[in-house]
């Protein structure tokens, strides 16, 4: 039966297509510094899930936030698991990106035809950092309030638009309970809604392109 | 590369994959579905025996009020809870002791002793209930319920029994 289900499928889907296409590409000699993409859309994908597993206990409140990070660490079982790959992940997947970014520059795989990709991966750093910036505000502690306060202050000193810019951060003059909210809504659901996005169209012009050759002494 | 070379390769590369994920995927996957259902292992209902006054101060025939809090911790939330009732006596015998829960057995609303109308009188639907807690009048569906153990205690104070829902 099971063996009549996969053929039915593959009648419609085409397995061995996917195969060919996403698996058996043709690759020119590559290396480990090709590696760093995946890397960094694994550990994405980690984020992904450890994060929607942390806000079943986590709570994007003042009154809350908190406490419900203090019981993850310490009421639940594992909790201490599934944070810490989260906390770390976050900073390893800035540091991936960012040497992803490294090479892809350094080997000149920028160049035409993939200008395209490289502007997307561009938006995958911001992305990605602003993962950072607004997920470092959630546990609501002494050192990422503060963070917070003086990251958005940064923005604050833009010409003319700085201002407004800081109050659609905090969502007002000061750093509050909308602060947090509206943290937390980007960090759960805008930004890795963008950054999905982006993925895709990343991850579709590099298999229609194909990896790039590194340059030889000669180029 | 030679092709039989190759395709072995191939296949190492494989087999170390599925290894590799496999075991990533349950090192993380496994305490995954602990933290997920660890609430629901915890033992529920912390026990403990409440005072609830001194057993001379409650005189035959008068329902004795008391009224106690308690904390319980759901998570990082604590939620305080107030419960309350009447200790009723009908003779000298210490055994002969009923503490009554004042929670109206209809929609809980707290019921209060009054002495005119010698019964207890819920304030939300009029109900009525005897000193003893049966229903006189009213849409609660059963009896007042009863904390079924207590006890005395060496000092002289009436304790009763306490289990968290
Ligand atoms: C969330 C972040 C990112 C993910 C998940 C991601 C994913 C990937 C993957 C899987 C590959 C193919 C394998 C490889 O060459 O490593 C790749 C290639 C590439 N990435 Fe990224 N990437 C990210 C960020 C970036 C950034 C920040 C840039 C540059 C601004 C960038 C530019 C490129 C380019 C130009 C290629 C093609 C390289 C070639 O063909 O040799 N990516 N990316
Ligand atoms: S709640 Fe007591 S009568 Fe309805």
């Amino acid at each position: 039966m099971w063996k009549n289900i996969y053929l039915w499928l593959d009648e419609r889907i085409g397995f061995n297509d996917l195969y060919a296409n996403l698996l058996d590409r043709p690759e020119p000699k590559t290396t480990w510094w090709n590696t760093l993409g995946s890397a960094s859309l694994f550990l994405f994908v980690m984020q992904g899930l450890t994060g929607i597993f942390l806000t079943v206990y986590y709570t994007p409140s003042p009154d809350h936030a908190y406490d419900s990070i203090n019981y993850i660490m310490e009421g639940v079982a594992f909790g201490w698991l599934i944070r810490g790959i989260h906390h770390w992940g976050a900073t390893l997947m800035v540091i991936l990106v960012f040497i992803h970014m490294l090479r892809v520059f350094y080997t000149a795989s920028f160049k035409y035809p993939r200008e395209l990709t490289w502007l997307i991966g561009i938006g995958l750093f911001l992305a990605t950092l602003g993962m950072g910036f607004t997920g470092y505000l959630l546990p609501w502690n002494q050192k990422s309030y503060w963070a917070t306060v003086v990251g958005t202050q940064i923005a604050g000193t833009v010409p003319f638009i700085g201002e407004f810019t800081l109050k659609v951060l905090r969502g007002g003059p000061e750093l509050s309970a909308l602060t947090l909210q509206r943290f937390f809504s980007a960090h759960i659901w805008i930004i890795p809604a963008v950054l999905a996005a982006l993925i895709g169209v990343h991850l579709f012009l590099i298999i229609k392109h194909g990896e790039s050759h590194f340059p030889t002494k000669e180029d | 590369m030679s092709g039989s070379n190759e395709l072995s390769r191939r296949d190492f590369i494989k087999v170390t994959t599925g290894i590799v994920g496999g075991l990533i995927g349950a090192v993380i996957g496994l305490p995954t579905v602990y933290y997920l259902i660890d609430p629901a292992l915890r033992e529920g209902g912390k026990e403990s025996w409440v005072p609830i006054g001194k057993f001379d101060d409650m005189q035959i025939g008068v329902p004795y009020p008391f009224s106690f809090t308690r904390v319980q911790v759901n998570g990082w939330e604590r939620t305080a809870s107030s419960f309350g009732g009447y200790a009723v006596r009908n003779s000298d015998d210490p055994a002969d002791l009923l503490v009554l829960n004042s929670t109206c057995t209809h929609l809980a609303c707290t019921v209060n002793w009054s002495e005119e109308a010698n019964a207890y009188l819920c304030p939300c639907h009029d109900a009525k209930f005897s000193i003893e807690g049966e229903v006189l009048d009213g849409p609660p569906p059963r009896p007042l319920d009863v904390y079924e153990e207590h006890r005395i205690t060496e000092d002289g104070i009436v304790e009763i029994f306490f289990k968290e829902a």
